[in-house]
């Protein structure tokens, strides 16, 4: 492995690198039209780890340890003052809620001291948590784009399962949650990428290069809006549900002046040999070859860019291209590049995906991920210049679309007419019974990647390939021993120890089970594990 | 990398005319579309009974906070 492998086979063109999810549901309680949305963003968190007592007994819930946030870094050299920072920005301090608002998510909580969790570390290696008022799902690391997906789908299963709790919970009204970014009023909020890249790749190449890619790839992972603009001021469909939300090329900001590529550089990992790239301007995507495609595709661009096999293109004016593109769901807007040519979203996208057969025909061939994507890319492309309609059972717009199209022509519907905006809300909802998304799936109208099977595993298993097996495995064997987690550390407390042991997991490829599942099988007990862990001569999660 | 390009895209926006793009025209608008929707009438029944019942209310009651 070198120094700063991003990924298994790091010097391989592929699509494997250490990659992550993180999901914004949008959240309502229907018998409370004025419910505080981070009360309930609790109660669906609280709900969760009242299920998972019941299964293993006794787990506490586990504090995040903030100590490595750095949300105010910027990856372009410098750090914005707290002063200056917008209050939304400060992630590096834990929410909390007024002792009424506690009251409303437990019962039975003690005023003196809050039993309410705003957060939870899960045995998957995920974290559910209250990001001021969404819940939030953020996927355990993984090393390629299927298991992104995986872990992705085993988050709405975690949402669902957290949903049914509080249904059935006397005394608490429904709540509904909905893998979406906008409620078409004037809020958006997000489903995010992370991806791992060498801390040696200059920022200024990966914004260059990644800026058309990133305006055009909407054709392909978008999921389909009703209504245009930020205000939602214009009848119609668009392709994207964040691009009316975005205004700037580049940026620190996540929640106001958001841009294209987002500059926060906190690695959560060894900051001299990485950077976590950290992509908000993707759609929450519920078909799993348009998650697929989304995820894989960039970390092929993300190959380019390390390989400097990028193409060379610039577009004009990014964000009005960004949306243009997004308004014209026939695919034909022209985009204006900086060497005079007019060209499609998907012929940009075609530039990239040429540029990626190039370097896998230079090294002979590739893994079967990587070939796979590179087939599935190529052959979306041939079929949204054919004919888009055809891509109805891929991709989420298309799919949205055609249903949408059916209503309007059945029912002689405008664009204004408030069942085209409720289809495109209910589109997104987690209930099988309800979603949209899940009632064309349950029909055999969607490719679907993963099993039902594979994804209940999901839920509780962490990926084998990574830190997350660490992190989750020493959640699933300690809980009472566990009381602090983060991306890149552990905290124990231990029975025998006056202070509390904080273990380090810088390295997001070491923790794997390779290296450290014998070590959880041989120890009985918490203290054991520790003392062995820390007096092991390999680096089993140690850089 | 820079004629590979121009190879393979450069030709394409000259080969066609310039047409204007209509205002929010649909991927439906062609005649492509009306053969896929005579196969979902039975999808639209299926979504018709879990829609749900108010649509202008409850799209009206769907507010969020800005997230990121």
């Amino acid at each position: 492995m070198t120094s700063s492998a991003v990924g298994p086979e790091p010097e391989r063109f592929s699509v494997h690198r250490v990659m992550g999810t993180e999901t914004e549901y949008g959240i309502i309680a229907p018998g409370i039209p004025d419910a505080n949305a981070t009360v309930l963003s609790s109660q669906v968190v609280n709900a969760y780890a009242a299920t998972l007592r019941e299964g293993l007994g006794n787990l506490a819930g586990t504090r995040w340890d903030y100590t490595d946030e750095a949300p105010l870094t910027d990856a372009r050299g410098w750090q914005v003052g707290r002063q200056s920072a917008d209050p939304s920005q400060l992630t590096d301090e834990p929410q909390i809620l007024t002792a009424e608002q506690i009251a409303m998510v437990d019962r039975e909580a003690d005023s003196a001291e809050s039993s309410v969790l705003m957060n939870l570390v899960l045995a998957n290696g995920a974290r559910l948590y209250v990001d001021h008022a969404h819940p939030e799902y953020s996927s355990p690391e993984v090393t390629n784009p299927l298991d992104a997906v995986l872990w992705d789908r085993a988050g709405d299963a975690v949402a669902l399962a957290a949903m049914k709790r509080i249904a059935a919970t006397p005394g608490f009204s429904p709540v509904h949650l909905y893998k979406n970014n906008t409620d078409n009023k004037s809020v958006s909020y997000g489903s995010h990428e992370n991806y791992l890249v060498p801390r040696s790749v200059p920022f200024g190449r990966l914004t260059a290069a990644l800026l058309p890619f990133f305006v055009s790839r909407q054709a392909i992972c978008g999921s389909g809006r009703v209504g245009l603009g930020a205000l939602n001021q214009e009848p119609g469909f668009q392709l994207s549900q964040r691009a009316d939300f975005f205004e700037n090329d580049v940026g620190l900001e996540t929640t106001v002046r958001r841009p294209i590529i987002n500059t926060r550089d906190e690695p959560h990992a060894v900051a001299e040999k990485y950077r976590r790239l950290h992509v908000i301007i993707g759609d929450a995507n519920l078909s799993e070859v348009s998650n697929y495609l989304k995820l894989g595709t960039t970390s092929l661009v993300l190959s380019l860019i390390e390989h400097q096999a990028f193409p060379s293109v610039e577009v004009l004016e990014p964000v009005r291209e960004l949306q243009a593109i997004s308004h014209d769901p026939t695919l034909r807007h022209r985009v204006r590049l900086a060497d005079g040519r007019q060209v499609t979203a998907l012929d940009l996208q075609e530039m990239y995906l040429e540029a990626a057969l190039v370097c896998r025909e230079r090294q002979g061939g590739a893994d079967e991920q990587t070939e796979d994507v590179l087939h599935r890319w190529q052959s979306i492309i041939a079929v949204l210049r054919q004919n888009p309609m055809d891509a109805a059972d891929r991709l989420d717009w298309v799919a949205k679309l055609k249903v949408l199209e059916a209503y309007r022509s059945r029912d002689s519907l405008a664009w204004d007419d408030s069942r085209l905006a409720l289809i495109d809300l209910q589109y997104s909802d987690l209930r099988p019974e309800k979603g949209i998304y899940h009632r064309l799936a349950r029909r055999g109208d969607m490719e679907v990647l993963v099993s039902e099977e594979r994804v209940q595993a999901a839920v509780s298993e962490p990926p084998r390939d990574t830190r997350a097996y660490f992190r989750g495995k020493c959640i699933t064997n300690f809980p009472r021993e566990v009381v602090g987690a983060s991306w890149d550390s552990i905290i124990f407390e231990l029975p025998s120890q006056r202070r509390l042991q904080r273990i380090q997991t810088r390295e997001p490829l070491r923790g794997t089970a390779e290296l450290t599942e014998r070590l959880f099988e041989e120890s009985a007990d918490a203290q054991e594990f520790v003392s062995r862990l820390l007096s092991s001569p390999e680096s089993n999660v140690a850089p | 990398m820079a004629t590979q390009d121009r190879k393979n895209t450069g030709a394409r926006p000259e080969e066609q005319e310039e047409e204007p793009v209509p205002a929010q025209a649909s991927a439906a608008d062609t005649a492509q579309v009306t053969d896929t929707t005579a196969g979902v009438d039975d999808l639209l029944d299926e979504i018709d009974g879990v829609l749900e019942s108010n649509a202008e209310e409850f799209v009206r009651g769907f507010i969020q906070k800005g997230g990121q």
